[in-house]
């Protein structure tokens, strides 16, 4: 296999065409009228910037999540199926995720340790879809962005996250 | 004789072409991606020629020790090597004196200099400091520091949609209250070269200094300082082709003896004593502690190995590589170029469809092409053109043609990942 070639499926594994359905057409795209929780999610390396919300009930379940801001694919992508994948979870659920997705991508869980023991049973299903960014370590955060943002959320942090 | 200085006599000859010079740079003959490095960044930061990288060595194996000290022989050397670096400096931007050079760790410390020490002490509430809408976080922010120690307020001159700064616009906001004006001198994310021969003649016909910021600019053209006639001339080693940590504040002699220090330490002093202290001479006395001996001595050797290029050759081969890299670019589809004035220098930021900047760097860099992206610390320029950031191809002595045309291939691919 020619080096042009394996570039090309490396791009490929990183740009699925899940990642660039998401990327072109976000789901969940907007802002929550009833939020209960949101969050700001700053990459000023790459200037992308993502706002997440929360509708959640009294049984701490999401009932509904939307995001709005701008960013590139991978970052885009990640927030819509960051949505996707936690409307209708407890908080407690979607927390796990967050540490999964974390772990997963970034590869390490050393900050929430207590958060990893329990995300063995998580299915990431589709979010694996994001596992391309593994080998672009200047994209990880891109991927990430969201993630943190919505642990900022469920956590009321006031302060914007930052990637950096 | 080492290889190094063969080429630099070589060059002082006129021998070597500056298609060429590519070869004195180490770093452009690495493979990235399992493909040769196209590197486009260097208005990021520039890779230096072996004759700089030796020079530090040949410095911290053989001279180094604290400057301005001992009596012994390494210090000595550290002494020579580093008012050496002064010395080339002065020559390379025709300073009238070696005190006018003061050494700083860079343009934002250079900036924050003539913001803390010329400018805080002689600013009241309502007076203004006039900057122009292109200038990079570091000509704005040292700015906007001072306005809120002082209660002077930052006036901004507008550009338009190819990047240009209208001179009558800026004209008009250059009142009896403003008390600098700061410009770049070439525009980071744009590649604007602004008008600054007419920019500071006015503003000298109305008793208004003028600092530049000439980071983008020392790379790429013949910067005469006294021609010029500003102020203060602010830029960094690494851009130039030296090394980080290292830069330079250029300011007329009567200024730079009436400003008081703006930091205190070691080696800017005459005499301390606990009822006061006496300060060094310039151009020491903005010199505080012991400074960044290596990095000016790598910045000295960048000046020299400038000046045996050429700087008007440099500025003509890069003008010939902008137009071939604003040509072909232009005929992708689907491409938007972001800065487009006429008289332009080494730098085209563009959009490719709708694909995030980000995307497009790392697309790029998968076929070894390295550009920037992002927002080129200068949020203010992308935000008037209603962009989140661009990709910025910019370019130096040691690109070619092969670089553009490797670049436009690598952006047919971003747009077949993205198809």
């Amino acid at each position: 296999m020619s080096t042009a070639a394996l570039d090309t499926d490396e791009l490929r594994d990183l740009y699925r065409e899940l990642i660039l359905d998401h990327a072109r057409k976000p789901r969940h795209f907007g802002k929550l009228d009833d939020a209960t929780h949101a969050a700001e999610g700053i990459n000023p390396l790459c200037g992308d910037k993502l706002k997440i919300y929360f509708a959640i009930d009294a049984d701490n379940r999401i009932r509904d999540a939307r995001f709005e801001g701008s960013g590139c694919a991978i970052s885009v992508a990640s927030a819509s199926l960051l949505t996707d994948t936690v409307i209708g979870l407890e908080t407690d659920r979607a927390l796990q995720f967050f540490a999964a997705m974390v772990g997963r991508l970034a590869g390490r869980t050393d900050d929430r340790k207590n958060q990893a023991d329990a995300i063995d049973d998580i299915d990431l299903g589709k979010l694996r879809a994001l596992e391309g960014v593994r080998e672009f370590p200047s994209r990880v955060k891109c991927a990430t962005l969201a993630w943190h943002a919505l642990n900022s959320a469920l956590h009321r942090t006031a302060k914007p996250v930052s990637t950096e | 004789m080492t290889a190094t200085t063969r080429n630099l006599n070589e060059m002082r000859a006129g021998v070597t072409r500056i298609e060429d010079a590519r070869g004195d740079f180490p770093a452009l003959s690495q493979e990235i991606n399992g493909q040769p490095l196209a590197w486009l960044d260097s208005a990021a930061s520039s890779q230096q020629p072996a004759s700089v990288i030796d020079k530090v060595a040949e410095y911290q194996r053989h001279d180094h020790a604290n400057v301005h000290r001992g009596v012994h022989t390494l210090s000595h050397r550290a002494t020579e090597a580093y008012e050496g670096a002064r010395d080339s400096v002065r020559k390379f931007i025709n300073a009238n004196s070696r005190s006018e050079i003061v050494f700083t760790s860079g343009t934002t410390a250079a900036i924050n200099l003539v913001a803390q020490s010329f400018c805080r002490p002689r600013l009241t509430q309502g007076d203004k400091i006039l900057l122009t809408h292109l200038e990079h976080h570091s000509n704005i922010v040292p700015w906007q520091l001072v306005c809120e120690q002082t209660g002077a307020e930052l006036v901004v001159a507008p550009i338009d949609l190819n990047g240009e700064l209208p001179l009558d616009a800026m004209l008009e906001l250059m009142d009896s209250r403003v008390s600098i004006v700061a410009a770049a001198h070439v525009s980071n994310a744009l590649g604007t070269i602004l008008p600054l021969a007419k920019i500071i003649a006015e503003a000298h016909r109305r008793g208004i200094p003028v600092l530049v910021d000439g980071a983008q600019a020392v790379p790429h053209m013949l910067v005469d300082v006294q021609q010029l006639g500003c102020d203060f001339y602010a830029f960094s080693g690494h851009k130039m082709f030296g090394p980080t940590g290292i830069g330079v504040l250029y300011g007329k002699e009567t200024l730079l003896d009436a400003m008081p220090p703006w930091q205190g330490g070691g080696d800017m002093i005459l005499e301390v004593r606990f009822e006061g202290t006496t300060y060094n001479e310039l151009p020491y006395k903005f010199e505080a502690g012991t400074p960044n001996i290596s990095g000016a001595v790598g910045l000295g050797a960048a000046a020299d190995y400038l000046q045996a290029l050429g700087m008007d050759r440099i500025s003509h081969h890069e003008f010939e590589l902008l137009e071939y890299l604003v040509s072909k670019l232009s005929r992708l589809d689907g491409i938007r170029l972001i800065g487009t004035a006429r008289n332009k220098a080494s730098v085209q930021s563009f959009l490719l469809d709708d694909i995030h900047p980000h995307d497009l760097g790392t697309i790029l860099d998968h076929q070894g092409v390295a550009v920037r992206t992002g927002h080129h610390c200068a949020m203010p320029v992308m935000e008037f053109f209603g962009v989140p950031g661009t990709a910025r191809a910019s370019l130096a002595l040691y690109n070619n043609r092969q670089d553009i045309d490797r670049l436009a291939d690598a952006l047919l691919k971003a747009k077949e990942v993205f198809a």
